[in-house]
């Protein structure tokens, strides 16, 4: 089955994304569309759009009936995705097989099982890989929970299993506060993602975040090595890099190996990451989740590697197989991601939704820029704040940091508030710069200068994540 | 925009030899300009193209990227800004506001343009009705602004005498969301 026309399913930065590889491939673009998004950039860029509904998310891009209709109503012959959204929907997926659509992605079981977090964990278990202390607990036996907590040893994590980006988890220091703790992670759960099945797990005070990328066509599977997405706020990732920098080789190679046995495990077909947790203590390293889709930090991978991650999802999608053997790829050079978001640091990171008036970017030699927007683009509310993705590359991670620096310096947009003074602090850190940090980096790093600068803490802010099926909005 | 990031390096490796300080490269697509600066180079780019498929109805509408119209064009920007409703002000909803407060009400506004629900979750019970019992700390609402789930304050003891808009419904900057009568 040779792609013709394919229909993408989402907005922003990733749809213009899809649509470069498209081009270069021939392949004719359709761009679904929201009423808000009809005037985008990506909008322009598509060789045809079609409507799907309202701005709200839950009637236009989360809407499986009008994606497909959309997709059978102009002949599409296949749908990509991207991340977010529909991305990992395993209605989607079946509605496509259902409809003779080609959906670029993996399969609706393997959805499925990257879906729920104790399905993915126990999967995991299944291929030989790590995984934190824990399990299962029913809130009401509170003889069960301490007795599963004392085991773990404290500090436990609870954490919800329909949750997802962040939501849904609770630190727990101490036996005394762990009958409190796992009542209101039950209760916020079953708000929140109408599932209140909680488990616990160790909590790893100092972690690294790595994640390894994978490629595989339900028969071989290898992996394009790994990634590090330490630098989060609020589990939201902020800066990525690739390779993941002071890792012991002998990790490192296990890492890929285990996230490799795990794909195969799952005869994964398509792109995918699995999600690493780094013990900084131990140096060991645990399963965290699945995320069976193209990510937003993908480009540092390709930089690396010369791979065209979108092309070859396609290629698989399509059927024939991977292109790539494992000493296929090569790996040159260090690559450094910054996500550029319409939020205000110096404002407790309040969205800032509006209108861009200017978008200037730097431009050179190992400088890409990901984005949907130029002057007079809307930043709607109804979507999230990623307005660009600067990726830098450099022979080496202290070549890559001088090259951002310098990028981001010339980049300016105006008209609505950005994060870019809050990326050039951080690039100019020292202990970013060593490397090797973990994910409580950077709110330690903030602590200090929010409380300096008087800027409001703001209240915790719960982030909407479309895997857990939230169909709100 | 039209360019990939190889192509704008290739460009500039050209333009790098060259005594020229900017290239303004224009299609009937597309406008991309080049400049030098101290440190490097910046680029910004204008997609040209009409947007496909404004105001096509439905599926099966949408029209044709390539309809290089040349509104849009070089400067100041309002090209591609479509999306109504995004980001609006909320002239309209502080008017409104005024008169709520001559009545002696009390308007909760909203914090950020965003969706207003009025229940912690689809099918959930709603955070207040009218009558309900309010005080300054009362979450009576929320507003989803760019995925971020931001909690709605009374602000105002007193109890809850008017609900100006429904669940899911779109809330412009300071809008009044609800007015509350002020009161034991």
């Amino acid at each position: 089955m040779i792609v013709r026309r394919l229909l993408i399913a989402n907005r922003g930065e990733i749809a213009v994304r899809v649509i470069r590889t498209c081009r270069r491939l021939g392949i004719e673009t359709v761009l679904a569309v929201s009423d808000t998004d009809a005037g985008s950039v990506p909008a322009a860029l598509a060789d045809r759009t079609v409507r799907i509904g309202p701005a709200g998310a839950a009637q236009s891009y989360l809407n499986v009936d009008a994606v497909v209709a959309a997709a059978l109503a102009t002949r599409a012959d296949a749908i990509h995705p991207g991340y977010g959204f529909l991305s990992e929907n395993p209605r989607l997926a079946q509605a496509c097989e259902a409809a003779g659509i080609v959906f670029v992605g993996p399969g609706s079981e393997v959805l499925e099982a990257a879906g729920d977090k104790l399905a993915a964990r126990g999967h995991a278990v299944a291929a030989g890989l790590p995984v934190l202390p824990g399990g299962l607990v029913d809130p009401a036996d509170a003889e069960g929970v301490r007795a599963l907590a004392g085991r773990i040893g404290y500090p436990v994590l609870v954490k919800a299993v329909g949750g997802g980006g962040g939501r849904g988890l609770r630190v727990v220091g101490d036996p005394g506060q762990l009958g409190d703790a796992m009542a209101m992670a039950s209760a916020e759960a079953d708000a929140a993602f109408g599932d209140p099945r909680v488990y616990l797990e160790r909590y790893v005070t100092a972690a690294r975040h790595v994640e390894v990328q994978l490629l595989g066509d339900g028969r071989n599977v290898i992996h394009l090595g790994d990634r590090d997405c330490s630098v989060q706020r609020r589990y939201q990732k902020v800066v990525e890099e690739a390779p993941a920098p002071l890792l012991g080789e002998t990790l490192r190679v296990s890492m890929r190996a285990a996230a490799v046995a795990l794909g195969q495990h799952l005869k994964y077909q398509g792109a995918g990451t699995v999600e690493l947790l780094v013990d900084q203590g131990s140096e060991e390293f645990y399963f965290l989740e699945v995320n069976a889709r193209i990510q937003v930090e993908h480009p540092v991978t390709e930089m690396i590697t010369g791979v065209d991650l979108v092309a070859e999802q396609i290629a698989i999608a399509e059927g024939r197989g991977l292109r790539l053997s494992q000493a296929g790829v090569r790996f040159s050079g260090h690559a450094i991601e910054v996500r550029i978001n319409a939020e205000d640091p110096a404002a407790g990171f309040r969205p800032s939704p509006g209108t861009v008036t200017g978008a200037v970017f730097s431009a050179g030699p190992g400088i890409r820029v990901d984005t949907h927007l130029q002057a007079g683009s809307a930043v709607p509310p109804q979507y999230d704040s990623l307005l660009a993705k600067l990726i830098v590359t450099g022979a080496d991670r202290a070549g890559a940091l001088v090259r951002l620096r310098g990028a981001l310096a010339r980049c300016r947009i105006e008209g609505v508030a950005t994060n870019l003074g809050l990326l050039a602090a951080v690039a100019d850190d020292e202990e970013f710069a060593t490397g090797g940090v973990d994910t409580g980096y950077l709110e330690r790093w903030l602590a200090p200068r929010s409380e300096e600068a008087g800027w409001p803490g703001g209240e915790p802010l719960l982030v909407r994540d479309e895997k857990i099926g939230d169909t709100r909005g | 925009m039209d360019l990939t990031n190889e192509d704008v390096a290739d460009i500039l490796a050209l333009l790098d030899s060259l005594p020229y300080d900017e290239l303004d490269l224009q299609t009937t697509r597309f406008r991309l300009t080049l400049r030098r600066t101290r440190d490097g180079w910046t680029q910004s780019a204008q997609v040209l193209a009409g947007a496909g498929g404004t105001g096509a109805g439905g599926a099966g509408a949408g029209g044709a990227g390539a309809g290089g119209a040349g509104a849009g064009g070089a400067g100041a920007g309002g090209a591609g800004a479509g999306g109504a409703g995004a980001g609006g002000a909320g002239a309209g909803g502080a008017g409104a506001g005024e008169v709520g407060e001559a009545a002696g009400l009390v308007a909760v506004r909203a914090p950020l343009p965003g969706t207003f629900y009025r229940a912690p979750r689809p099918g959930a019970e709603p955070f207040v009705e009218v009558g309900s019992r309010v005080g300054p700390d009362t979450v009576v609402g929320i507003v989803e602004t760019m995925k971020l789930m931001n909690s709605v304050y009374s602000g105002a003891d007193g109890t809850v005498a008017e609900i100006c808009l429904a669940n899911a419904e779109f809330a412009a900057q300071g809008v009044a969301l609800m007015r509350i009568r002020p009161g034991p």
